[in-house]
């Protein structure tokens, strides 16, 4: 897992419980908090764009990747390297922007893309109001 | 020439002003308020303000032209990346130029085809490298799409090749003297060219082969 923020941090907590073998890694050591006490995974502090860290964090040997840091541009980037460098089959990025979330996902990075999920929402919810007024007269 | 260049720091505005001069076409892009206000005043319309790595604003800078030349110069290794595939892989622009600010990031580079950088720090290495005799072999000029190096070895009194003829020399697979530099005057290299103490030598080897090649002319030395 690489970014810990409010999405990476509580991924890898409810992985952790369904005795997934996590390692989290994140720039900034204060992170760790986010996973709680109990933590019981690994946690290396370094930015996942150096390969040293990826490679203290056992990235050779992993069956799945998250990257969620808080930057587009260095999910995207990570998640190849990821994915070109170290073979791992399982990538995902996470990726505000939706043009860019769909330019990587044709070109075979996986993506997820909060803000089209939530303009999909938005969509539907508004659609379907339209469909059966909340109030009929 | 059309050109558009991405990040309007002190790179980009100086290239920027000298493609200017030389009398292409040109959109700088610049994100941050301050910068763009400063170069809007110096360059006009060729400056658009936004965030280049997206695609809408590649798109109004007119990246579906396309340019003949795509410069990803920002302060950002991971923006560089992402604005140059977008450019080559996305619109197809035939070239593109992608600055390189931690020498720790070329590999990422490299990996993702983006094989046309430019590294101050690792520029600047390789001049102290070549003033710097004791090294041994200077690396003049890597070409990365052939996997080759042109470098440069001074031959020293201790070192095997003193006295030896160019084909005399076991050499590493992939290698080849190219010349002999010597009081001021370079000969090509003949197989029965001799190497001599002070000799400055040129040779072209395969990537992985340079340290062989320092072996076999200057011996193993710490």
């Amino acid at each position: 897992m690489i970014g810990c923020g409010r999405v990476g941090s509580a991924v890898a907590k409810g992985l952790a419980n369904e005795d997934w073998d996590i390692t989290v890694i994140d720039e900034n050591e204060d992170a760790l908090l986010r996973l709680g006490p109990g933590w019981k995974g690994g946690f290396v502090v370094g930015h996942g764009m150096d390969v040293r860290v990826l490679e203290a964090a056992g990235v050779g040997d992993v069956d799945a990747a998250i990257v969620s840091t808080d930057g587009d541009n260095t999910n995207l980037v990570i998640g190849q390297v990821l994915q070109k460098r170290y073979g791992i089959g399982t990538v995902i990025a996470r990726v505000l922007d939706p043009a860019r979330a769909e330019f990587y996902a044709q070109r075979g990075l996986q993506t997820v893309c909060p803000t089209q999920t939530a303009i999909s929402v938005l969509l539907e919810t508004a659609r379907a109001a339209t469909a059966q007024p909340a109030r009929a007269t | 020439m059309y050109i558009i260049v991405a990040g309007g720091g002190k790179v980009g505005s100086n290239v920027t002003r000298s493609l200017l001069e030389m009398g292409h076409e040109v959109t700088l892009i610049e994100q941050r308020p301050d910068r763009f206000a400063r170069l809007e005043e110096e360059f006009g319309p060729v400056v658009m303000r936004g965030d280049a790595t997206e695609i809408s604003v590649l798109e109004r800078a007119g990246i579906a032209r396309p340019p003949e030349l795509l410069l990803a110069v920002t302060g950002d290794d991971e923006d560089n990346l992402v604005i140059s595939q977008i450019g080559k892989e996305g619109y197809g622009v035939a070239k593109a130029i992608a600055r390189v600010n931690d020498p720790r990031n070329q590999t990422h580079f490299d990996l993702l085809g983006i094989t046309q950088t430019i590294c101050s720090t690792t520029s600047i290495l390789g001049l102290v490298e070549h003033e710097v005799p004791e090294h041994g072999l200077v690396r003049l000029l890597e070409l990365q799409k052939e996997g080759l190096e042109i470098v440069e070895v001074q031959i020293e009194k201790s070192s095997p090749a003193a006295g030896s003829r160019v084909g005399g020399l076991s050499l590493p697979g992939g290698s080849r003297i190219i010349s002999v530099f010597r009081h001021g005057r370079t000969e090509l290299a003949e197989p029965g060219t001799v190497m001599r103490p002070g000799d400055q030598v040129l040779a072209i080897v395969s990537n992985d082969s340079a340290p062989e090649l320092r072996k076999a002319l200057l011996g193993s030395r710490p």
